[in-house]
């Protein structure tokens, strides 16, 4: 029975990994679709969604299978709630991602405009936070889930400046008024990628650690806090 | 066998109430309510308690406290020496021959291996239901009435009365109130396990000792049993030996897990089964080892 679930989990991890690349490859293509003006990668990154949706719903399935047919406890119970979660976000990172392609795809159809704000700086943070978070849970690594915790606090930062940027460079460069509404658009979708990518190393510490940290500012580091866990 | 209608535990004795006093520094003295921590208050304590099978020590040195009206699961692999930590607590083990303790077991304070302990009274106090139903032979009210008659209660009214209530506790009266003369072997297997909580009701115990209650019964009926251990639960204190990882976690409040005779982990049942502190726990309610 036991040797059925362990295999049954190896296989639910499987899963969210294939799902974590899916949805990690499309945030950086329509990130490079911005940057690189390119309605094709936009296009392609749209399409993608429909994979990663299907697998979302694989993924919960599972779940609820594992739930229902093993009652798991402990280390087993905390993992599929943790995958549940994880799911959850990797899925709404995937609709920003396509969120983002169709701001690139109207851009493409403008105009060059410069764009206000430091976009690269942005996006390789949001990126990175939401790729450390998936390697802190392929990992179980809490030290590295509390890096990313603390990693969101600069891509709000970020954020915020960036309206007061934004609006300048309208006033500046009223011509481009419809670019930067829809570059601002996609600097709050990365912003919500990184609150994500936070919400998904929070599960990694409930996952390893079986304490819920969600609003609870400060978290410290142990010893034995990395480890495979499952 | 001697039975009193007394339900003293003890003939105490200044003497008793001193030696009583400073174990783990509560006033066993004391009524039972006046050592509350908390919201809680322990009814069963353990003190470097072993108890040996000739020479094999079958529970080491285990140290908890049970808490009144709560229910308490102990759980472990077979032989881990849950069901002879159980039996400990009304002196059951002492028909085992070769079997012996050493350390402190009290109930309500009072050292249960005492010397003047009356076992007979203890047993009242401390009512037990096995893994198999066992009623007798006898009617349903027969079976029920047999501990209070044994007690000293003669009067058939009080009997009727002490039936019913014992009955409708145990949530049977509804299903057995028109057939009380009816043998009660003639009975559902689980309908026979709720006649043997009403039975071990009837003598109005403070302690519930439950040794795998439904591991003989069906899904149905367990669950008849399961809910019926939370209607009890904050009258009774409730200590049940099961295998059935989920049903500790369905009814106790408190889960101990026991291993190979050591006290491995005692603590709240949600956050036993939910993020355990000990590997071994985890690694055996996960079904990793045992």
């Amino acid at each position: 029975m036991t040797t059925h679930l362990i295999h049954e989990l190896e296989q639910l991890k499987k899963q969210i990994f294939s799902l974590v690349a899916m949805v990690e490859n499309n945030l950086t293509l329509v990130v490079k679709a911005v940057q690189d003006r390119n309605k094709s990668m936009a296009l392609q990154a749209v399409e993608n969604d429909t994979e990663i949706d299907q697998a979302e719903v694989a993924v919960e399935e599972e779940c609820l299978k594992l739930l229902a047919l093993h009652q798991p406890v402990a280390i087993d119970l905390r993992f599929i709630v943790a995958m549940l979660k994880v799911n959850n976000d990797l899925e709404r990172v995937g609709d920003l991602a396509v969120n983002i392609a169709e701001r690139a795809v109207f851009l493409n159809g403008m105009p060059p405009a410069p764009i206000p704000f430091d976009f690269d700086k942005m996006a390789e943070k949001a990126t990175r936070m939401l790729r450390q978070s998936l390697d802190a849970l392929v990992n179980s690594d809490v030290p590295k889930a509390i890096q990313v915790c603390k990693a969101d606090d600069e891509v709000d930062a970020i954020n915020r400046a960036m309206y007061e940027q934004v609006k300048s460079a309208i006033r500046e460069y009223p011509q481009h008024l419809d670019a930067f509404i829809h570059l601002l658009s996609v600097s709050r979708h990365l912003e919500r990628v990184a609150d994500h990518a936070t919400n998904i190393a929070e599960d990694v510490i409930y996952l390893v650690r079986g304490r819920i940290v969600r609003h609870a500012p400060d978290v410290p580091v142990r010893k034995d806090d990395v480890g495979d866990q499952v | 066998m001697k039975f009193e209608a007394s339900s003293r535990l003890y003939s105490e004795t200044r003497a008793d109430r001193g030696r009583a006093i400073g174990v783990r520094g509560i006033d066993f003295a004391k009524p039972p309510h006046s050592n509350i921590t908390g919201t809680k208050t322990a009814h069963v304590c353990a003190v470097d308690f072993s108890i040996f099978y000739h020479d094999h020590e079958a529970v080491q040195k285990v140290t908890l406290d049970i808490w009144r009206q709560h229910v308490t699961a102990i759980i472990g692999p077979s032989g881990c020496g849950k069901s002879t930590m159980l039996r400990a607590i009304n002196r059951m083990n002492d028909l085992i021959s070769g079997c012996r303790t050493t350390g402190k077991l009290l109930f309500d304070g009072r050292d249960v291996y005492g010397k003047r302990i009356d076992v007979a009274v203890l047993r009242k106090r401390v009512g037990m239901v096995f893994q198999k139903p066992n009623p007798f032979p006898k009617s349903i009210f027969d079976n029920i009435a047999y501990g209070p008659r044994l007690h000293g209660t003669r009067s058939r009214a009080e009997l009727a009365d002490v039936v019913e209530k014992s009955l409708r506790q145990a949530a049977l009266w509804e299903e057995v109130k028109d057939r009380l003369s009816k043998n009660a072997l003639s009975l559902s297997g689980g309908q026979q396990q709720r006649l043997c909580i009403a039975r071990a009701l009837a003598v109005e115990p403070d302690i519930l000792l439950m040794d795998e209650p439904t591991s003989a019964l069906d899904p149905k009926a367990t669950s008849h049993i399961e809910d019926l251990i939370g209607e009890l639960r904050g009258e009774y204190t409730i200590i049940i030996v099961t295998h059935n990882m989920q049903q500790a976690a369905r009814v106790s409040d408190f889960t101990v897990f026991l291993y190979e005779g050591r006290l491995i982990e005692y603590g709240d049942t949600s956050r036993l089964f939910t993020n355990p502190s000990e590997k071994h726990t985890e690694d055996y309610i996960t079904g990793r080892f045992g």
